[in-house]
């Protein structure tokens, strides 16, 4: 069965897998991540806000976000960003917006809305007595968010903030519909180059696998840790 | 003749030791109450007697089987041993009628109808037929109990296991499961009941063993038992026990 | 913004030369929801025994199960969708693997296979924890009153914690429907895809997403409603929680 099997290919192309399409897939993962828990902190607070016109915007947008296909979602932005461009720097053509930044604009307004949903609970899992305590000694709103709720939040949802960052590390595989050279698609390119779709698939899911299963071994440490702490 | 033998019997956890060494003996009609303060060991040892906590050392039979041997069909041994739990247990999905059924049926074979029939004749024994369509949470702790001693009976037991009836339930409601257990005992029932209800040893009870940290310390006539333990932390247990 | 709407393309003739776009969109939603519906019944399936296993008193079990799941959870969906539809073939013998390339509507079977065991290792974990959250009184109940092993599960502990997830179940399943998207991939003509063909033929890029986007909110809307009525029947009356009940 693996009489066939060309490692050589492998070894080959090892430089552009990960120079080349690891280094694009970590990169828009860390970024994505970032601009993901900042702006659904916000999308949180938003949901959560006493202003009706803020959670039901921050509502509509997440549930909206939520009910569609990733795939779906990558193709939308790819066609709308460039009109989006053109309206904001009020050129006379469509803007061209390059892979990167349309991927890691797309990641970072879908994956917003799971990080989003976690932030949110991780706040109400925070008992009301905090809120209470804060502003009995006169802190305001956003210093009783900032400076009690909020960490005591983070802190608690870590484990679960982690294990959504590694999601968000497999679905940025799904650029491949735009034929980005992220790492799948490094590998899927010169699988069919060279014809080894074999070789190269099954390296490729070795690789995710070894990052991913890693990553969640250290989370699952890390849960444990935390809740011994608390 | 005896019904339960248990011989010897040592269990652990790792390095904590649960059972050290137990023996005692359920002779046929008789009603034998293990009692001993928390964490002895008494609630493990009930549950090696139909082999739900399975043992390192020792040898348990049980109406002549031996409940230790691998080659035992357990499940047929256990149908015919009755068992009641601290927190009743009722399958909390199914109706009354059909917790009584439902073993009666994939264990016995017998027909749905037949099932129903003898859940309906002893559900009505317990006082409970009003309640056969509703579902165990819509229940009182007191009457879910009463329904699960109805269920164990459903499957006509040799031997009743009992492991602490009445400690899961409010203090109102723990008159009316003795009463069902005591009735049953006058009626020859063999029965095995780890309990603190000494009031119930003291009427029903052929005798008491006591136990601390996972060993048998005393095994008496009742009458022996409650007139002067032999050893002190027997002595110490009925003092506190009996103290309110 | 520059962009010239014609919703009319919707009711222009599509590529094939007799359905419409509009037609082959409904097409497209037809085939997600099939694979969705085959896939989510092979991961119920798949993940009602993984639960199972990683939650039997048997060792060799638990780890046939956790390593099932670990698999299936940590190499993104895409990749495990190449696996089953270009690997798998050379893989196998050759008279297998090429029946396997000449099945007509390949694509559909590979996707709910692959589809149906992702989403079971993800089941398996729900599973397992609803048979987690019942007391380990239950198992013994059944045991004592002489159930098998396998009739406690079937009879005792299962409708329990079938019960207890529906709610989680429903958003697998959405995840599902969702899921479906990534076997375009593959070539399968689902509503993404003919969303996408509708693009390339007609240029009319937004009036095609945009009802792509307004079937699945609708798909979601009745999956939810579904799964709502579903919800209300498996309510058990009077019952809290495993624990809760009968005090501790």
């Amino acid at each position: 069965m693996f009489a066939g099997f060309d490692f050589d290919v492998i070894v080959r192309a090892l430089p552009y897998l990960f120079l080349d399409g690891m280094a694009f897939t970590l990169t828009l993962t860390v970024l994505a991540t970032l601009g993901g828990i900042v702006l659904g902190t916000l999308l949180a607070l938003m949901r959560l806000s006493r202003f009706a016109v803020l959670s039901t915007f921050a509502a509509s947008y997440v549930n909206l976000m939520r009910s569609l296909p990733l795939v779906l979602v990558i193709f939308w932005f790819y066609f709308l960003m460039p009109y989006v461009g053109q309206w904001v720097t009020g050129a006379a053509n469509p803007v061209r917006v390059g892979p990167f930044w349309s991927s890691l604009v797309t990641f970072t307004l879908f994956e917003a809305s799971y990080f989003c949903e976690i932030i949110r609970s991780g706040i109400q899992s925070v008992p009301r007595g905090q809120v209470m305590a804060s502003q009995a000694m006169g802190m305001t709103t956003a210093q009783t968010m900032g400076y009690v709720i909020l960490p005591q939040a983070f802190r608690n949802m870590l484990p679960i903030l982690l294990t959504q960052t590694i999601v968000l590390f497999q679905d940025t595989s799904l650029v491949y519909v735009l034929s980005i050279t992220d790492f799948l698609g490094a590998a899927a390119k010169v699988a069919q180059r060279d014809g080894r779709l074999l070789e190269m698939y099954l390296f490729a899911a070795l690789v995710y696998f070894a990052i991913s299963f890693t990553a969640s071994f250290f989370v699952r440490r890390l849960q444990r840790r935390v809740a011994i702490v608390r | 003749m005896s019904m339960i033998a248990i011989k010897q019997v040592s269990k652990s956890y790792g390095d904590f030791q649960v059972l050290k060494n137990c023996s005692t003996e359920v002779a046929k009609g008789e009603v034998v109450v293990v009692c001993g303060p928390s964490g002895s060991g008494k609630s493990t040892l009930i549950k090696t007697v139909n082999g739900l906590e399975p043992i390192n050392q020792g040898e348990i039979v049980v109406d002549g089987t031996t409940v230790t041997d691998k080659a035992t069909n357990l499940p047929q041994l256990r149908s015919r041993v009755g068992m009641v739990f601290q927190h009743f247990e009722l399958f909390p999905h199914l109706s009354i009628a059909e917790n009584l059924a439902l073993a009666q049926m994939k264990v016995l074979k017998r027909s749905r109808a037949e099932a129903l029939a003898k859940g309906a004749a002893l559900l009505a024994r317990v006082g409970l037929s009003a309640h056969a369509d509703k579902f165990p949470g819509q229940l009182s702790g007191g009457q879910q109990q009463r329904v699960a001693i109805a269920r164990a009976l459903a499957m006509d037991p040799v031997v009743m296991l009992f492991d602490e009836p009445t400690s899961a339930l409010d203090p109102e409601m723990v008159t009316e499961v003795l009463d069902v257990m005591v009735e049953l005992a006058n009626e020859g029932m063999t029965m095995m009941v780890v309990t603190h209800e000494m009031g119930f040893a003291r009427k029903v009870a052929n005798r008491v063993v006591f136990m601390d940290a996972g060993e048998v310390v005393e095994d008496a006539d009742k009458e022996a038992f409650f007139a002067e333990p032999r050893s002190e932390r027997a002595r110490q247990f009925l003092s506190k026990i009996l103290a309110h | 913004m520059d962009y010239t709407w014609n919703w009319s393309a919707l009711w222009s003739l599509s590529l094939d030369g007799r359905l419409t776009y509009f037609e082959t969109l409904l097409l497209g939603l037809a085939w997600t929801l099939a694979t969705a519906l085959s896939a989510f019944v092979l991961a119920l399936l798949v993940g009602s025994l993984l639960g199972v296993m990683r939650s039997a008193p048997v060792a060799w079990m638990n780890r046939v199960g956790a390593c099932f799941v670990e698999l299936f959870r940590n190499v993104p969906l895409l990749v495990q969708m190449f696996l089953w539809y270009f690997v798998l073939p050379e893989l196998l013998p050759d008279a297998a693997g090429d029946w396997l390339k000449q099945l007509p509507d390949a694509q559909f079977y590979t996707a709910v296979l692959c589809l149906g065991c992702y989403h079971g290792a993800r089941v398996a974990e729900v599973v397992r924890s609803g048979l987690g959250s019942l007391s380990r009184g239950q198992g013994m109940a059944g045991q004592a009153l002489g159930l098998t092993l396998p009739q406690t599960y079937r009879y005792v502990l299962l409708p329990m914690a079938y019960r207890i997830v529906v709610p989680t179940l429903t958003s697998e399943f959405l995840s599902t429907t969702k899921n479906t998207s990534v076997a375009l991939a593959i070539g399968l003509v689902e509503l993404t895809a003919s969303a996408r063909a509708m693009q390339e033929g007609t240029f009319q890029v937004f009036e095609a997403f945009a009802v792509a986007t307004v079937l699945y909110l609708a798909l979601n809307l009745v999956i939810v409603f579904l799964m709502r009525v579903l919800e209300r029947k498996a309510q058990v009356p009077g019952y809290v929680s495993g624990h809760e009940k009968g005090g501790r």
